[in-house]
């Protein structure tokens, strides 16, 4: 699968009329965040219901572990609530850009 | 259930408030129809969050279309499509309770009567949230919204909700079926079908709004999953005339425990909570009817 | 060799239509449009006409429907009139701003309160600001020839505009004339396939008629308004090719009848035209130096033509079939404006509304007022023609 590529170097042309291209993005939306869920990869079965739970679709599965893409992760914790092995936890966005 | 979904993000990027109801509704029924599919929003809190100039954040063919007309716009693409010979395709629409059972009522009924092959979405986060949490004819009795401010006089919302599902099946249309975001598994399922239905097929579902309803921003999973417990929703299909409970609750839970976790309910009395009460037991006793009879 | 009919101005619509080949018609039926949705869902059904027939609950939804189709790249058809036109308002701004290049035909009727199945322009030019280009034509002829060229129009990648071809409601839906009907070879050859560079497609996906910040918006419209003003050339183009084709060209966004000479002139809008023409020749029999002036075009405005039609009247009237309460009708003010600098007297009649009949004499007495003003007569600037006062 393919993750989202962001152009924030986009120019502010203009297409003709409102014809415009199917996923562009030219900003990623990290600063919404207070807090910032973090996998704890030992605990994690790999069940994969923090991905279907996700209003973002910003979690997902590679090589086996479930990663967050960051960029465009809210931080709403629906992921750490409704996580059966309680695997995620929400860190503070001060305290997790911290360690 | 995972097989059923594609690992593609189709709606992505999008400024949605934290825990959005509505937008993991889109998100999941896209990737249950995958690549192609055409995509109708009216204004709404969809089209606002995913299709401001330049982030665009659908990354299948999609459209917002004039409040009232998500279901007209779906019906022209089906023809075009039949007329062009586009066949292998889907045509979904994403609407609000506001968009779906106020202003585009009128098209969702002719398109049910044209029996188009197009899915129509209704993402029901019961009231007017795009514009800053107004009533709509789906927002509860009781719940308070801004044109609905509870104070002594008046307890909030005194509408009934109308009930979208029933008005779709009489319409006798191929498949319809109200769903959750608080029950995962069966909305896929229910997209799944709808997918396969050769004719219009009309899917409602609960989509809590964290910001409209007062709730932290991670529990809008839960909530909907109260609310079918306590009996404020349930999970029906109605497929060629036929009605079918998919979740039978025996023992229902605290209206009043589910209600007083939501800031829109904070003011409602114990009377209130008896009036809810009374609802929620006429209206499973009458969809229960409707099971039975056939 | 010439295929020549009888029919009515709503069955030439229909005929120009099917020669153009839409993929998908949706319409809701209003009189006095009716006869042309009846006429292309009796094409379809005997499959003359490949196309689909969507039955949609309202105008509202007719317009979107069409819309949703033209952007997957499907030519389209709908009508409407009055009450109906109005339903679509919101939709009709949508479809210019999305640059959607729509073609609607409006049959021109009075609109309510009071209710009126009779014609007057009020429906249409009350949607001048639309983003639509519009077409006013005078007779059976002219709608059907003018249907087809408003495809090449709205579909040319340097227009890309909905356009409305207005027909003055009875006086013109429903009277019947011997027309003549272009070959299919004809029109194919006029009107290439319709292909929209920006619709949506399953391998190159597109995201639609979405919402754009303040810095944004405003680039979009300059851009919308300069299209408009393009379609100027395109449509003086695309009329003399047509006239090749088929031997009938209409000559741009206004034209001139005994205009050369003339001291008086009457500008018009639609079907009345007609008339004006047959006092003109009877007054220039009597010697008198009359003209008429036809608009065809309200948008884009044909403000050069008009300075250049008038250039050697002196006193104009500006007959119309509308009145926007307050001022004076919206043609009048257009085309006072078009001539600010000239300093000719301008008059503005209002006539026909709700269906009034405008008869030859009642343009024979215009005619006579705007000669009476050189010798002394003073004439106040708006006119109903037929009430006392």
């Amino acid at each position: 699968m393919t993750r989202a590529t962001v152009n924030k170097k986009f120019s502010g042309d203009i297409p003709v009329g409102t014809y415009g291209p199917a996923m562009h993005l030219t900003e990623t939306l990290e600063g919404w965040r207070n807090s910032k869920p973090v996998i704890d990869n030992g605990i994690c079965n790999n069940c994969k219901w923090c991905y279907l739970v996700c209003p973002e679709g910003v979690i997902f599965s590679e090589e086996n572990k479930m990663k967050i893409d960051y960029r465009f992760c809210k931080g709403c914790g629906i992921c750490a609530k409704e996580c059966k092995k309680s695997a995620i936890i929400m860190k503070k966005e001060d305290a997790a850009n911290e360690k | 259930m995972l097989k059923m979904l594609d690992q593609e993000e189709y709606f992505y990027g999008h400024k949605g408030c934290g825990g959005c109801g509505g937008s993991l509704a889109v998100r999941l029924a896209l990737k249950v129809l995958g690549k192609n599919t055409f995509v109708v929003l009216p204004a709404g809190c969809m089209s606002a969050v995913g299709f401001v100039y330049p982030q665009l954040c659908f990354s299948v063919n999609a459209l917002i279309s004039p409040f009232a007309s998500t279901a007209a716009m779906l019906s022209g693409i089906r023809v075009a499509a039949k007329s062009l010979n586009i066949t292998d395709c889907n045509v979904v629409g994403f609407a609000g309770d506001g968009g779906t059972a106020d202003i585009g009522l009128q098209a969702l009924s002719g398109a049910i009567d044209r029996g188009d092959k197009i899915i129509y979405i209704c993402y029901d986060n019961e009231a007017y949230m795009n514009t800053g949490v107004q009533q709509s004819s789906l927002t509860p009795y009781g719940a308070r919204t801004t044109t609905t401010p509870p104070g002594d006089h008046i307890h909030g919302s005194t509408n009934n909700k109308k009930d979208m599902f029933e008005i779709v099946a009489a319409h006798h249309i191929k498949y319809a079926a109200t769903a959750s975001i608080g029950n995962i598994p069966d909305y896929i399922r229910k997209v799944e079908k709808a997918k396969n239905i050769n004719g219009t097929s009309y899917i409602h579902v609960a989509a809590p709004c964290p910001t409209g309803w007062g709730i932290e921003s991670s529990d809008t999973i839960s909530i909907a999953k109260e609310a079918i417990e306590c009996g404020l929703w349930y999970l029906v299909e109605y497929e060629d005339g036929v009605y079918k409970l998919n979740q039978e609750i025996q023992e229902y839970t605290s209206i009043k425990v589910y209600l007083k976790k939501q800031a829109r309910f904070k003011h409602v009395t114990d009377d209130d909570i008896k009036i809810i009460e009374e609802q929620r037991d006429k209206k499973n006793n009458f969809i229960k009817g409707k099971v039975k009879k056939i | 060799m010439k295929n020549k009919v009888f029919v009515s101005g709503d069955e030439a619509v229909a005929l120009g239509v099917k020669l153009a080949k839409p993929n998908v018609i949706a319409a809701y039926p209003i009189t006095p449009q009716t006869i042309v949705v009846e006429r292309l869902a009796e094409m379809v059904e005997k499959r003359e006409l490949e196309a689909e027939y969507m039955y949609v609950e309202s105008e509202h939804s007719a317009l979107a429907a069409v819309m949703g189709a033209s952007v997957l790249g499907a030519r389209t058809f709908t009508a409407t009139s009055s009450q109906g036109l109005l339903y679509m308002a919101e939709v009709m701004h949508y479809a210019s701003g999305g640059r959607v290049p729509l073609v609607m035909m409006n049959a021109n009727r009075s609109v309510a309160l009071p209710w009126s199945i009779f014609g007057d322009q009020r429906d249409s030019l009350s949607l001048l600001d639309s983003g639509w280009i519009q077409v006013y034509v005078e007779d059976a002829q002219e709608s059907l020839d003018m249907i087809i060229q408003a495809y090449a129009i709205a579909e040319h990648k340097e227009v890309l505009t909905p356009v409305m071809i207005n027909l003055d409601g009875f006086v013109l839906t429903h009277t019947f004339e011997a027309i003549e009907v272009p070959t299919q070879e004809q029109v194919t050859k006029f009107l290439p396939k319709f292909e929209l560079e920006g619709k949506m497609d399953l391998d190159n996906p597109k995201n639609l008629f979405f919402s754009s910040s303040p810095a944004h918006n405003i680039l979009f419209k300059a851009q919308q308004h300069q299209a408009m003003e393009h379609s100027r050339i395109i449509i003086e183009e695309l009329d003399k090719q047509y006239e090749e084709i088929t031997g009938r060209g209409y000559g741009g966004l206004a034209t001139g009848y005994k205009t050369e000479d003339a001291d008086i002139i009457i500008i018009t809008l639609g079907s009345i035209t007609g008339l004006v023409k047959d006092v003109v020749d009877a007054l220039r029999v009597e010697g008198q130096k009359v003209g008429v002036v036809k608009i065809r075009y309200m948008r884009p405005f044909p403000e050069k033509e008009i300075l250049q039609l008038c250039k050697n009247a002196s006193n104009i009237g500006v007959l119309e079939k509308d009145i926007s309460f307050g001022y004076h009708g919206t043609v009048y003010t257009n085309v006072a404006d078009a001539l600010r600098t000239t300093g000719k007297k301008l008059i503005n009649y209002v006539a026909g509304l709700g269906g009034k009949n405008v008869s030859f004499n009642d343009i024979k007495n215009i005619f006579g007022e705007l000669k009476s003003i050189d010798d002394g007569q003073i004439v106040q600037t708006v006119n109903f023609v037929g009430v006392e006062g």
